[in-house]
């Protein structure tokens, strides 16, 4: 055991090294965004569905939406309001939420998800002309 | 009473038992609670045109030029966010014109009248009823749809291997070796763009015929190109066929190309 204190030490370090980014970080971590809605999605109060399922599940929406329209050609989604829906990203979904970089992005940047939906789908029908 | 150790045990089986019964039924009580009333239906809009196959006849007769073709094929570019790329070999193409002899090889004959030769014709995906296109395809991003014969593409899909441009007789598919968007004029924001590395090709207008419009072409066409259900006997197309002689591209190769030229 005479080399106790070397030993000691390096265990220390090693501790230190390895935990460094947890106090360092400490109390700084970044609050979770809150998706801003645009006065047009604040008039219309309700989404497609409720704005629990909404914030849960838009993406199997999406996915489902997305089947629906390219492979079977049904485009139109009836609501359990009754209401009904083109079913389409650009010209739907962004029609109330034309804020993307207000509405999507801030999330998606929060949890680290990169959506390919915008390689092809064009982000803003309302904000660019 | 009879405190056997069999008897202790279980009755701490049962017990177990219990406890992680609760919570599953918690779940399921929650869960109920949750869903809305009614569940959502998807359907198709009342307004969309129906066909068993869907068919083009192009009445060769009528387009004389490069200037008579330019409108139609301007309009599909515009609706569809066809890209302008100068370069040949990265060319994205819909719908556009082609000689005689490569439109009909194995109908070009020797000696031919000087209007044939020299006029362009106009070709666009098939939409054949025996696509070799979809069998090649290994991801099934390209699909004959059952229900009106269109064959389509689904870009979400596609994988960019090419097979389909390699099976397809018709050079009716383009490949985005770029990214497209830089080289499109004006974008539509109605219809989405592509992006680098799928294939694309005429759609039939599938999202004009799901709202009840004709295809773009045929619109701009004022009447030199005709659009109907190939099994309706009654249908405009079918009368066309019927009443005047009609031509299709290769159709040595048994692909059975839905579109039909009036010569």
């Amino acid at each position: 055991m005479k080399d106790k204190k070397f030993i000691v030490t390096g265990v220390i370090i090693f501790i230190v090294i390895a935990t460094f980014p947890f106090w360092y970080n400490r109390g700084k971590a970044a609050p979770a965004p809150v998706p801003q809605l645009t006065e047009k999605a604040k008039a219309a109060k309700v989404c497609v569905r409720s704005t629990e399922y909404m914030k849960a599940e838009h993406m199997q929406l999406l996915d489902l939406w997305r089947d629906s329209v390219v492979r079977r050609g049904d485009r139109i989604y009836v609501s359990p309001s009754g209401q009904e829906y083109t079913m389409s990203l650009s010209n739907t979904c962004l029609d109330c939420h034309s804020n993307k970089a207000e509405f999507c992005d801030r999330c998606h940047n929060y949890a680290s998800v990169r959506p390919y939906c915008w390689n092809c789908h064009i982000d803003n029908p309302k904000e660019k002309t | 009473m009879d405190s056997s150790r069999r008897r202790v045990l279980q009755l701490l089986g049962l017990s177990s038992l219990a406890l992680t019964a609760k919570p599953v039924f918690n779940a399921f009580a929650k869960e109920q609670a949750h869903a809305e009333k009614t569940e959502p239906v998807i359907k198709e809009s009342e307004k969309a045109l129906k066909a068993k196959q869907w068919a083009m006849v192009i009445d060769t007769r009528e387009f004389h030029s490069e200037e008579d073709l330019k409108p139609l094929i301007a309009v599909c570019d515009k609706i569809h966010n066809v890209p302008h790329l100068a370069n040949k070999r990265h060319e994205i193409k819909w719908i556009w014109g082609a000689p005689y002899h490569n439109t009909f090889p194995d109908k070009a004959g020797r000696f031919l009248s000087e209007e044939v030769e020299h006029k362009p014709f106009l070709v666009l995906c098939n939409h054949c009823e025996n696509p070799p296109c979809v069998r090649a395809c290994p991801t099934k991003a390209t699909f004959k749809r059952e229900s009106d014969g269109i064959v389509l593409m689904d870009f979400h899909r596609c994988i960019g291997c090419r097979f389909c441009m390699a099976a397809c007789p018709f050079g009716a598919r383009s490949f985005n070796y770029r990214d497209p968007r830089p080289f499109i004029v004006k974008i539509d924001k109605n219809f989405p763009t592509r992006m680098k590395g799928v294939v694309e090709k005429c759609n039939f207008c599938s999202e004009r015929l799901a709202v009840g419009q004709l295809p773009a072409c045929v619109e701009a066409a004022e009447g030199k190109l005709h659009f109907g259900d190939l099994y309706d006997p009654e249908s405009e197309v079918r009368e066309l066929i019927k009443t005047n002689y009609t031509i299709r591209r290769k159709q040595q190769l048994g692909t059975e190309p839905s579109v039909y030229y009036i010569v």
